[in-house]
């Protein structure tokens, strides 16, 4: 046992570095550029060097690289400091369904400019009236001629208001069961019948959208599967959702917690010295701790070439509520100041207020804590799923609530 | 990255695991639940056989010379099959306590019979209710001879020799001395404790014979190194007796039906196990993270004990409580071996200080260190 890497990885972690090192954007570079145009500044540079999408194949502007060497990538990249991707949906879920559904000549056409981050793409699935439930949703596809005419409405969209293209699933037969009946497009966002309004969020950010689709048209050569296989392709996007391993640790974290308690006091002594203190903290190490090594064993197993087993589904589950418990303590540490966001006043300028109102959101998107709490008891433990009302019944007959 | 164990450590787990579904089903456990003997004799000599007992002993004293990965992966299926053996005692603490600081002849007197399992060791540190300090020991050496009351000590009853902490001057006020526990002059009481499949005693030293077991005045700080190493081992019988207790609760749930449909497919039973098998899946983690740190005897290894420790106490304690909670009321009944993990699992996790203590030296660690 041991946390080195082969030569080979050696070799790549080296070289990723340094061509890291060389190329990472200066600050007076990125100075006058929005979020956007810092995203593909650093897409770009990486799409150019033969290192944006490096698990692709080199045909659609990847690397050819392994599962172990991707890892690798991300760690090295996450020690920079480099502008936030906005392009995850895009490369990590569209591009997979595109790989396995679209036609040669519009995976030419697609996958290069989605590493390049020339183009963005946005995922357009959960609707109000199915979120965890995803696929009862409503948004109607019928087909005239050669087209395809949408109506309806999605929600939850991140990134519709900046996205070029994007990923649909519409039902196309309400008279058929609830999988059965849909069929998945991508389309052009700038479509006209297409209206995005954003959502106002509790933490005061609007990254979601309410996406509208009034007698919008698609052409059916920009069908992703058969008619009424829509489900089947939404699998394949949904189990292409990033694995992040060797990621987080920012914000509100172990070590954040831990100095704060080493800075502030209760009853004139360090909190770090108070029993209760170091009960919560240690808690929260060895959740973190627990994660990381858990990373560690999954890395090995890409590094043996083997399928990681399912324990690293687990991080979600564990990090969200554990980033929310964690703000709530270190407000709590802060005593009476706690409330105070201000920038200007507030300890680390506010981050911690910022992830608090943010941690609920981590707690649903993605896959709400308890549909995670399912997903690990039927795949991981293989207990049985829920019996469910809707089985074996038309769509447009399941009993629905006042939404 | 290779944090993983080898084929030929997954080969020794497999094997151990074969040999005490065989030698120790839960009928074996039940046996010395039920009964009088103090632990499972024929199981132990079979143990001994297998040469588990040997594992890490270097091979001029007998032992099999082997790494501390082997043994981690033992005590997981030790702790799987809840084996009512005083292994932990006698290969965690006592073995380790002489490897750790015994004199040529001390080893040489000892280690070879406890690699054979023909001697039984244990650690003797405890004197009543709450933390132990060395300010607080009242046992003491005077004019040679070793006085003072230990209790609970694991497999006092059944143990040839115990390593006892005991009062002193010099150093850190505490010092080792290794006591042969075949003479008049100790006196053993068994003790009835939460888990009778694995005997504890009060032992009482009165003016005993005892010898020095390394430098004097330094007794505190071989504990706190020698219960670090014994964290991880106790950790890994843990996430054993975790994984156990998950899979439990697992079949029953599948195979028992309440309102027409196995109560497996409820969300309650399935949240809850899923539950379970995060934490278990934290404490194998973090266990590996200890197995190696105190293969290679990490700079490390004291945040590394202290983790691994406490989350398998937790992960332990929920999954043997949520079994029975999931078995409903069979759960609460004598007859089932839901009991055998509950109990182990208190057990276990108050053997070698508490979670409270545990949470506590992990901060003690970063504080010592610079990692955070």
């Amino acid at each position: 046992m041991d946390f080195n890497d082969t030569a080979e990885e050696k070799q790549f972690r080296e070289e990723s570095r340094a061509w890291l090192k060389a190329n990472i954007p200066a600050e007076a570079e990125l100075e006058a550029l929005d979020y956007l145009q810092r995203a593909r500044l650093w897409q770009k540079r990486k799409y150019d060097a033969g290192r944006a999408c490096i698990r692709w194949p080199k045909e659609y502007g990847g690397r050819g690289a392994s599962a172990i060497e991707q890892v690798i990538w991300n760690q090295e990249e996450a020690k920079f400091d480099s502008p936030q991707s906005i392009f995850g949906i895009g490369q990590g879920m569209a591009a997979p369904t595109l790989m396995a559904y679209a036609s040669d000549e519009q995976k030419a056409r697609f996958l290069p400019k989605l590493a390049s981050g020339e183009e963005i793409w946005c995922q357009l699935f959960s609707e109000p009236a199915g979120g965890s439930d995803l696929a009862a949703l409503r948004t109607k596809a019928e087909k005239r001629g050669d087209e395809w005419i949408i109506n309806g409405q999605k929600i939850w969209t991140s990134g519709a208001h900046y996205s070029d293209w994007g990923i649909l699933v519409t039902r196309s037969d309400p008279t058929a069961q609830k999988h059965k009946g849909l069929t998945y497009f991508f389309l052009n966002m700038k479509s006209p019948g297409v209206e995005v309004k954003p959502i106002k969020q509790i933490s005061g950010g609007a990254n979601f959208n309410e996406v509208y689709f009034t007698d919008v048209r698609i052409p059916d050569s920009q069908r992703l599967g058969a008619v009424g296989q829509g489900w089947q392709v939404a699998l394949t996007t949904l189990m292409n959702e990033r694995a992040s391993i060797g990621a987080g640790g920012a914000g509100v974290n172990f070590n954040l917690a831990y100095k704060l308690a080493q800075k502030v006091n209760i009853d004139d002594k360090p909190a770090i010295e108070d029993r209760a203190v170091r009960a919560r903290l240690a808690n929260w190490y060895v959740e973190e701790a627990g994660l990381k090594y858990t990373g560690y064993r999954t890395m090995t197993a890409m590094s043996r070439g083997q399928t990681p087993g399912p324990e690293n589904s687990i991080g979600k589950a564990v990090g969200a509520p554990k980033t929310q418990d964690m703000a709530s303590f270190c407000m709590d540490l802060l005593d009476m100041a706690g409330a105070v966001n201000d920038p200007e006043l507030a300890e680390a300028s506010g981050l911690i207020q910022g992830t608090f109102m943010a941690a609920p959101g981590g707690r649903i998107a993605g896959g709400t804590d308890e549909i995670l709490l399912n997903i690990l008891a039927e795949r991981v433990l293989g207990l049985p799923q829920d019996p469910r009302a809707d089985k074996g019944i038309p769509f447009n007959e399941v009993p629905t609530g006042k939404g | 990255m290779n944090f993983e164990f080898s084929d030929e450590q997954n080969l020794l787990r497999d094997q151990a695991n074969g040999f005490l579904r065989d030698h120790c089903p839960p009928a074996a456990v039940r046996k010395i639940l039920d009964g009088k003997a103090s632990y499972d004799e024929k199981l132990w000599r079979g143990i001994a056989e297998m040469g588990w007992t040997a594992t890490t002993i270097p091979e001029e004293f007998g032992g099999l010379g082997l790494g501390y990965l082997e043994l981690c992966v033992i005590a997981e299926e030790i702790g799987r099959a809840a084996a009512p053996v005083p292994f932990s005692s006698s290969v965690y603490l006592a073995s380790e306590a002489l490897m750790l600081a015994g004199s040529r002849e001390q080893k040489e007197r000892w280690l070879p019979r406890l690699a054979t399992g023909e001697a039984i060791g244990t650690f003797a540190l405890a004197e009543g209710a709450g933390r132990p300090s060395a300010k607080s020991l009242k046992t003491a050496i005077s004019k040679g001879r070793l006085r003072g009351t230990k209790l609970a000590v694991a497999d006092g009853d059944i143990a040839n020799v115990a390593v006892v902490v005991a009062k002193t001057r010099a150093g850190d006020k505490a010092s080792w001395y290794l006591v042969d526990l075949d003479q008049r002059n100790v006196k053993r009481t068994a003790v009835s404790t939460l888990d009778p499949t694995r005997s504890h005693a009060s032992l009482t030293f009165r003016s005993a014979d005892a010898e020095l077991l390394g430098a004097e005045g330094e007794g505190w700080a071989l504990t706190q190194k020698l219960l670090d190493r014994a964290a991880i081992l106790f950790a890994w019988e843990q996430i054993g007796g975790a994984e156990a207790a998950l899979e439990m609760a697992k079949q029953y749930a599948l195979g028992r039906y309440a309102f027409g449909r196995p109560i497996a497919s409820y969300q309650a039973i399935k949240h809850k196990l899923a539950n379970v098998y995060i934490r278990n899946t934290l404490a194998r983690s973090n266990g590996y993270y200890g197995a190696w740190a105190l293969n290679t005897n990490a700079a490390e290894l004291s945040l590394a004990a202290a983790s691994s420790r406490v989350a398998a106490i937790q992960a332990y304690y929920l999954a043997s409580k949520e079994n029975i909670q999931t078995h409903g009321g069979m759960g609460f009944t004598w007859e089932f071996d839901c009991q055998f993990y509950y109990r182990r699992a208190k057990l276990l996790s108050v053997n070698i200080g508490s979670e409270a203590h545990w949470q506590d030296r992990l901060i003690t660690a970063i504080e010592h260190s610079n990692v955070a």
